[in-house]
């Protein structure tokens, strides 16, 4: 690892001025420390914002939440109100990791981990999210687990978070203060597609701090959402392709609302209301779950060893949104125990 | 090791009931300040990178990659090893059913399996042999003592062993059956 130099925060005001280019916040560290090790980040400074008064996981008033920055994933998956209100979002959580590093990484920390693309990792390669304009190593390279949607030229890296994909489907907003103010970004605008510059994973500023995610009421998909993850081994690995499905459906069997997000495929969670805007009004049927998947997936382009991730994606999105209309899946069966 | 162009800065943690007061460099690891400076070799490094769980460590009860965080994250924090598990000479559980069970070949993972272990049971999320299977997939065991650590963990639970909760749903990919 670098040398760097360390400061422990107090307060979120003590963290707000702290941050800029060249002093990061640290939080779990669970990805950051990786990284060092790896050479691929080398912050001169940390900031250690663990113990700030942000781990509150609390009801908004209105029948959504607020998920703490600082709150631990495992908590957050947990938590009764998580689990009750959106249990797609603890399905998710949990299908990520391993327990350890779910007890150590916070919420803040998994909207910024960085790709899991071996090139990006690889100091001996080029890479143009790792040294901008260096060129990329992936392209032409190993692509198994590369995106085949949204990505460019200069950067075909997948974003790695389950939790993220989750956290497409159920509209969260991402709350972040700096010296300059506060301000609320839409989920679907904080990641970024890698463009010219793949180096910006999202769209946070260099001196802004995640304060909390708000979550809005999702009751009427409660009873009918599911994470679903394909992967090389049965656990403890990043999705090769994931699908995050919830539906809202009537006696009639015609669904009134929808939410699909793709995970693994592209450079941030893979969520397009359009393709969800085709399915309400109509029936939750077979046919129509097909055309949400060839909707989502319009335009995707594979690499050389990832074009299994069509048909895998395609599937992903039914068999998802198949569960789904048969219940919910929140990947836990300790509850009833210990409710 | 401490040198002289490096800054350090202090830390006060317990170990394993005891107090420490240390400097260390921004950079040591909870692991390699374990290791290094308290020679308390029983937590292990495997891969370094929070993938193989060898370095697994009680932090204020939660079970947690050593490897993974800062020696300067865990102020104030308590922090129990596999050599703080068994009380004097009364071995720990889960240290009599490793040893009744036979759960380990090379035995380098066991201190980290026996810690997440103590985790897992302590977080009470598991009900079923499966479920204990998914829980302790951060810990990597390479020999292949799979069966024997998921029986000595059930039986300390006192859960059956095998094909139990067959009703339970589950999305194929993200849970072992």
């Amino acid at each position: 690892m670098n040398p760097f130099s360390w400061q422990a925060c107090d307060s979120v005001d003590a963290a707000t001025g702290a941050l800029n280019e060249h002093t990061k916040a640290v939080a779990g560290g669970t990805n950051l420390l990786d990284l060092m090790k790896a050479g691929v980040m080398r912050p001169p400074a940390l900031a250690h914002v663990a113990g700030l008064p942000l781990a509150a996981i609390e009801d908004d008033g209105a029948g959504g939440l607020r998920l703490g920055a600082t709150a631990h994933n495992a908590d957050t998956a947990y938590h009764l109100l998580v689990r009750e209100r959106y249990p797609l979002l603890t399905a998710a959580i949990l299908a990520g990791a391993s327990p350890q590093i779910r007890n150590m990484a916070t919420n803040g920390g998994n909207l910024l981990q960085r790709t899991r693309c071996h090139y990006f990792y690889d100091t001996a390669v080029a890479c143009n999210k790792r040294s901008p304009g260096s060129g990329c190593a992936a392209i032409g390279g190993l692509t198994r687990y590369h995106a085949i949607l949204g990505a460019s030229e200069h950067c075909i890296a997948t974003h790695p978070s389950d939790m993220c994909v989750a956290l497409a489907a159920l509209d969260a907003v991402v709350h972040v203060r700096s010296v300059r103010g506060a301000r609320a970004i839409a989920f679907q605008d904080f990641h970024r597609l890698p463009g010219d510059h793949p180096e910006q994973d999202s769209t946070l500023a260099a001196d802004e701090l995640i304060t909390h995610i708000a979550l809005p009421d999702a009751s009427r998909f409660v009873n009918n959402s599911v994470y679903l993850k394909f992967r090389d081994r049965a656990s403890y690995a990043f999705a090769l392709v994931s699908a995050a499905a919830a539906l809202d459906v009537g006696a009639d069997g015609i669904v009134r609302d929808a939410r699909v997000a793709l995970g693994g495929v592209a450079h941030k969670p893979w969520r397009m209301r359009a393709a969800e805007l085709a399915l309400i009004g109509e029936t939750a049927t077979l046919p129509n779950f097909e055309k949400v998947a060839d909707l989502l997936l319009a335009g995707a382009v594979p690499q050389r060893d990832n074009a299994f991730k069509l048909s895998m994606a395609r599937r992903a999105v039914v068999r998802a949104l198949e569960q789904a209309l048969n219940g919910t899946i929140d990947n836990t069966d300790a509850g009833e125990q210990h409710e | 090791m401490t040198s002289p162009s490096c800054p350090t800065y202090p830390v006060s943690l317990t170990v394993n009931g005891q107090p420490r007061q240390l400097q260390v460099e921004s950079w040591v690891s909870l692991l390699d300040l374990l290791r290094e400076q308290l020679s308390l070799t029983g937590t292990k490094k495997g891969c370094d990178h929070g993938q193989c769980g060898a370095c697994t460590v009680l932090v204020d009860g939660r079970r947690v990659n050593a490897c993974l965080t800062l020696a300067l994250m865990n102020q104030g924090r308590e922090i129990v090893t596999v050599e703080g598990l068994a009380q004097s000479e009364e071995l720990h559980p889960l240290q009599r059913a490793f040893i009744a069970c036979d759960a380990f070949q090379c035995g380098y993972c066991t201190p980290g399996q026996l810690c997440s272990a103590v985790g897992l049971i302590k977080e009470g999320q598991a009900s079923s042999a499966a479920e204990v299977r998914e829980l302790m997939s951060g810990n990597i065991c390479r020999c292949g003592a799979y069966p024997q650590i998921v029986q000595a963990v059930t039986q300390v639970m006192q859960l059956p062993q095998r094909h139990d909760n067959p009703d339970r749903p589950h999305v194929p990919g993200t849970v072992p059956a």
